[in-house]
């Protein structure tokens, strides 16, 4: 498939813990920065796409933004459909630009969970995915709803607590080469095992963290996207799946509509699991990134453990996975989470990851879920030929 | 005098409120399509597999299977005191439902995927019961 759109600017604000700015200002922060790293002036922006934050709702998110930043789009857009929505706002960006909707669109999303929520509201803010009449009386805190997935893996396939844990593993080896991660001390199965835990079978370490922060691109469309200052990245393929919000009301706990994004994304592409040479996936929870590799097709459904055990996931495996540490170990601030694998992959792919590089990496796969494995969305991106 | 902290309420509408009355009276109720005769859970205004729209209440067995369940060792507030276990419990009449698994020790090895439970109803505020499960004996 013939790209049409490209990525051409990327950039993070600072994350971990960031009290100095609100999620607003983080927003235009990392906006302000990624029209920074793609030479434009905030006058050339005609189309913006935000995420609204738990710690500082806004009514009508998208359109604060551009009044903060001063500027005035044709197209200004609030998406929401939890962790997926960084990567499905893409394809409907990709859209846009086809349609002559937008020309330079800037998609911006922050939040501040870490220092804007206290830890109880975070919790019940994020717990509120589960449905209000029929599941959130019962209790379920976020990692209980994935921890229900968990369960029926292992009870289904066989999988352990110790090849969930890999996961944790990987993504630790990963940050201990980001210094921007917010977690960079290497640790082991036994220590995951060892940690607390929060809800059977997931322990303190199964769990992503609880951050601050922002991330930005900038997109326009592949024929314009040699006139900037770094080398383009194209989205090649896309797909999004919806099964579901309610994890009660999944048809499979095991099986998630990554099945379906990839498959689109793949077919749009016209590449096969094979031709990937690193991949950025979704890791609220250890067992998140161990499903989606079987769904997403590198590996057999119910070998994800096995998988995630042969290292091919670390660095230097044959698929690194989460190459800036994911939001287990870099940062998670919520919504906003996978952003910062899209920026990651723009880095990979023009070759300025620095210590952390991948060699020869020009095909990437990113992918992320929202709700409880609910929303997903898979993006192939890759870069000009050599 | 200190208030308990209250537990998350559910807030019955018109469409569900026959399921809250029967949880009441001590009655777990599902809506049956006349048209193709299936039972669903949630409540809805339509049936969730033909998209008929004449739906009738029943009482269900009670009977059912632990899906899925999981031990919350934090709670997600003060109004939930750890351990508890929430379960996805697959109900005998086929739909799926969300609850709690009560009078059980949370490490007890009888808690599993696939074990046999039975409704109980348990009180969430003044005006509102929820059902519960527990495990049935002999397992």
């Amino acid at each position: 498939m013939a790209a049409t759109l490209a990525i051409v600017g990327a950039a993070d604000t600072q994350v971990g813990v960031v009290p100095g700015r609100s999620p607003t200002e983080l927003c235009v922060d990392a906006a302000l920065r990624a029209l920074a790293d793609a030479g434009l002036d905030k006058s050339q922006v005609d189309g913006l796409i935000t995420c609204n934050a738990f710690a500082e709702p806004i009514m009508y998110h998208a359109e604060a933004i551009a009044e903060y930043l001063q500027i005035f789009p044709r197209m200004c857009m609030t998406a929401g459909t939890g962790g997926g929505t960084t990567f499905s706002v893409i394809q409907h960006a990709a859209a846009a630009i086809a349609a002559g909707t937008a020309h330079t669109i800037v998609i911006s999303m922050a939040d501040s969970l870490r220092s804007f929520m206290s830890r109880e509201q975070a919790m019940l803010t994020q717990s509120s995915t589960g449905h209000p009449q029929y599941e959130q009386p019962y209790g379920p805190t976020v990692p209980a709803y994935y921890a229900l997935i968990a369960q029926a893996h292992m009870a289904q396939y066989g999988t352990t607590a110790a090849q969930f844990a890999q996961a944790a593993v990987s993504g630790r080896a990963h940050a201990a080469r980001n210094p921007t991660a917010q977690m960079r001390d290497l640790i082991t199965v036994d220590d995951v095992l060892n940690s607390r835990l929060i809800a059977d079978p997931l322990r303190l370490l199964d769990c992503s963290l609880v951050s601050d922060g922002g991330s930005a691109v900038v997109v326009t469309s592949a024929e314009r996207a040699r006139d900037f200052p770094h080398a383009p990245v194209y989205l090649l393929g896309s797909g999004e799946g919806h099964s579901h919000e309610h994890i009660s009301q999944a048809a499979s706990l095991t099986t998630s509509a990554a099945v379906l994004s990839g498959k689109q994304a793949y077919e749009r592409a016209g590449v096969s699991p094979a031709d990937i040479d690193f991949a950025q996936i979704y890791d609220c929870f250890t067992p998140t990134v161990l499903i989606q590799l079987e769904d997403l097709g590198f590996c057999g459904k119910g070998e994800g453990g096995a998988f995630l055990e042969s290292g091919a996931t670390l660095p230097g495996g044959s698929l690194p996975v989460n190459t800036h540490g994911g939001m287990l170990s870099h940062c998670h601030p919520g919504n906003p989470g996978a952003m910062f694998a899209l920026t990651e992959a723009v880095w990979q792919l023009r070759g300025s990851a620095g210590e952390r590089q991948v060699v020869d990496a020009s095909l990437a796969l990113v992918h992320a879920q929202g709700g409880i494995m609910s929303s997903h969305a898979t993006l192939i991106l890759g870069r000009d030929d050599d | 005098m200190m208030t308990e902290p209250q537990k998350i309420q559910p807030r019955p509408t018109a469409v569900s409120a026959p399921y809250f009355e029967g949880c009441r009276q001590g009655v777990l109720r599902l809506q049956q399509c006349a048209a193709c005769g299936r039972q669903q859970f949630y409540p809805r205004i339509v049936c969730s597999h033909c998209g008929a729209d004449d739906l009738q209440w029943h009482a269900a067995s009670g009977a059912g299977r632990i899906a899925s369940y999981t031990v919350v060792r934090r709670g997600v507030s003060a109004a939930y005191e750890a351990p508890y276990v929430v379960a996805l419990i697959d109900l005998a009449e086929g739909p799926r439902m969300m609850s709690q698994i009560v009078h059980i020790d949370a490490d007890d090895a009888r808690l599993r995927i696939g074990a046999s439970v039975c409704v109980e109803f348990q009180a969430w505020s003044e005006d509102i019961d929820l059902p519960v499960f527990k495990l049935l004996e002999e397992q």
